[in-house]
């Protein structure tokens, strides 16, 4: 019934996602470009694929940040393509998904301020999707309540900042602190968003994909800040998202613990995470870890959020692919490059 | 004729020969030290090559799999990451130090790497995530800032030990082919001339010694020619009167003999003085 009214409003977006999403890269891909002896082979066959001609403007020595920057330009353009198509609860909700990229470009403003490096020199390193009109401005502030009252309070992101006003200096500790927080509190109004404004196939798959985002936060900051005696019990805790399979019964045992092997108890309860540390373990060898074993789930959910018709998550599950789609890519530049072939196997492909 | 061309222009004395002689002993003695200095050298530098050899070796490995683990890095935290760390940077953790190591009289600087475990500036850095990899890359670089120490250490050391090398070389080659060849051609120069000037004085008191006897011989006849002719006139006045006139030239006889005895004494106290001469 839904789909019935769906596409009045969003069949358009949703059309062109799924356009988008058949141009992702598929495995036999994958295989060819591992075949590349060198960039130029590779740029070769990238012209092949949705990429098309994407270097033909760049003339001189491919590099890997040369091939990696000219693939975020591609879905940076996609992303504004779709912006400007986009009505209603989507233009909130890819408002929303923008959000992330704002908070991390505005603690790359802090820190440049902090350091007083050249203002151009920081905006040219913030991301494209978190830019907002007054991010050249935010490098006046130089503590939290002037940052705040002065500049924040005018953005989107000002409700994030309701708790984090409490540190008094901005220092590097802090801002990292901060910059956790934020996205605690992003993470919790976005969940919100979800569940007030999207019906059921929507809610059900962005909760998924939300829930794994926080746990997957939540078990990089305990794993992460192990031999840290510099973070308190409390503040760990007030970095973690109140949400995920972890939330509540594990959070607090989870900002107590001192070693790893404490940790991978903890976290093998929830039965979605029980592979995680195994299967790293009995590839110590560095075949795969942590990080890409959250890579590969969260691709895995992406998959499964297109198998459902009329529904927005699509949007997020397919900018998802992408960003991983060009790490992918990245790194397979990087190894041959760096001719280091044995690992260049290491990426994530699930379509 | 290395022994007329190449000399010092002194004056063959004895004085000189003796100065020459203390030279030539100062720089055979000073040749074998350098010797020895420029071997020792040369062993240490040989050993530095091979150390200089397996650093770099070392140094490729390490490198790439540090390049490797930036590439894993930036896959696993996105891109901005060395942006993160740079600025999160405050206090050095890694410290290089010099000292001086004295190898035979030459003062090689040599690093020392240094690193403050307590210092980790960046911990917080990937607190999201990829921090495992931040700090996995700290570690890897760690050990290749390592290498690259003791290699600036070696290259530094080989540098200067080369230039050591080379000078000294050059002086104990200057001492072996110019100094000592050229102090022995001045000694054997100097006593040829010595013995020269030995056989002029010899064959001149020899001449002297033959006008002495000539001299002797001449006063000798001239004497026994005067006792004759006294003899005559003795008899002469024997057989005429003792005149005032006779006594006259009698008296002026004997004034002459005393001169030419004045004479003679002259000549014996000239041969003296020459031996005396001779004699220094």
């Amino acid at each position: 019934m839904e789909g019935l009214f769906f596409n009045v409003n969003y069949g358009y977006v949703e059309g062109v996602v799924r356009g988008y999403k058949s141009g992702l890269l598929s495995s036999n891909q994958y295989v060819n470009l591992t075949q590349c002896d060198n960039l130029e082979d590779l740029k070769l066959q990238l012209s092949s694929t949705d990429y098309g001609n994407f270097l033909s403007t760049y003339s001189g020595v491919l590099s890997t940040s040369v091939i990696q920057e000219n693939l975020s330009k591609k879905l940076y353009q996609q992303f504004q393509y779709l912006k400007a198509n986009s009505s209603g609860k989507l233009t909130k909700f890819l408002d929303y998904i923008s959000y992330g990229y704002m908070i991390d470009n505005v603690s790359l403003m802090i820190t440049g301020t902090l350091h007083e490096r050249d203002r151009s020199e920081i905006l040219s390193k913030c991301h494209p999707l978190g830019w907002f009109d007054t991010l050249p401005t935010l490098s006046i502030a130089t503590d939290i309540e002037s940052l705040y009252n002065t500049v924040l309070i005018d953005t989107p992101l000002a409700p994030f900042f309701k708790n984090c006003l409490t540190a008094e200096d901005l220092d590097d500790l802090n801002i990292e602190i901060i910059r956790n927080r934020l996205y605690k509190n992003y993470l919790e109004s976005f969940v919100e968003f979800i569940t007030t404004e999207f019906t059921n196939p929507d809610q059900e798959i962005m909760l998924r994909l939300l829930n794994f985002e926080a746990d997957k936060r939540v078990i990089n900051i305990s794993l992460n800040s192990l031999n840290n005696p510099d973070l308190t019990v409390e503040n760990k805790l007030s970095l973690l998202p109140n949400y995920g399979k972890l939330y509540p019964t594990y959070h607090g045992e989870l900002s107590q613990v001192d070693d790893f092997e404490q940790l991978k108890l903890i976290v093998e309860n929830v039965p979605e995470y029980k592979d995680i540390f195994t299967e790293g373990d009995s590839a110590n060898g560095g075949a795969k870890n942590l990080e890409d074993w959250f890579y590969l789930l969260e691709m895995q959910f992406c998959k499964n959020a297109f198998t459902q018709q009329f529904t927005l998550s699509t949007v997020w599950a397919w900018l998802r692919s992408k960003e991983q789609e060009i790490r992918n890519v990245t790194w397979i530049a990087e190894c041959i490059a760096q001719n280091q072939k044995n690992r260049i196997d290491n990426y994530i492909s699930v379509y | 004729m290395s022994g007329a061309g190449n000399r010092e222009q002194v004056f063959p004395t004895r004085m000189t020969l003796g100065l020459m002689k203390g030279k030539l002993k100062g720089a055979q003695q000073g040749h074998s030290l350098l010797k020895r200095k420029s071997e020792a050298l040369t062993q240490r530098f040989r050993d530095i090559t091979q150390r200089i050899d397996d650093a770099k070796k070392k140094m490729g490995r390490v490198m790439q799999i540090a390049a490797f683990s930036l590439a894993e890095v930036q896959y696993a935290t996105g891109d901005n990451i060395g942006y993160q760390v740079q600025e999160s940077v405050q206090k050095a953790r890694f410290q290089v130090k010099t000292k001086q190591e004295n190898v035979s009289g030459v003062y090689l600087p040599t690093f020392e790497s240094h690193i403050n475990e307590e210092i980790n500036d960046f911990k917080f850095t990937g607190l999201g995530r990829g921090g495992q990899q931040v700090q996995k890359a700290k570690s890897v670089y760690t050990r290749a800032v390592e290498t690259l120490v003791e290699l600036a250490s070696l290259q530094t050391a080989f540098i200067i030990l080369d230039e050591v090398i080379k000078v000294t070389n050059r002086r104990v080659n200057a001492i072996e082919h110019v100094i000592i060849p050229r102090t022995e051609n001045t000694i054997s120069y100097i006593n040829s001339e010595l013995d020269e000037l030995d056989r002029e004085e010899f064959y001149r008191l020899k001449k002297v010694q033959e006008k002495k006897q000539e001299a002797v011989a001449a006063a000798e006849l001239e004497e026994k020619e005067k006792r004759d002719a006294e003899a005559e006139k003795l008899a002469l006045s024997e057989s005429k009167d003792n005149s005032k006139p006779k006594t006259e030239e009698e008296i002026q006889k004997a004034v002459e003999k005393l001169d030419l005895k004045a004479q003679g004494e002259d000549d014996s106290d000239m041969l003296k003085e020459n031996e005396d001469d001779v004699i220094f």
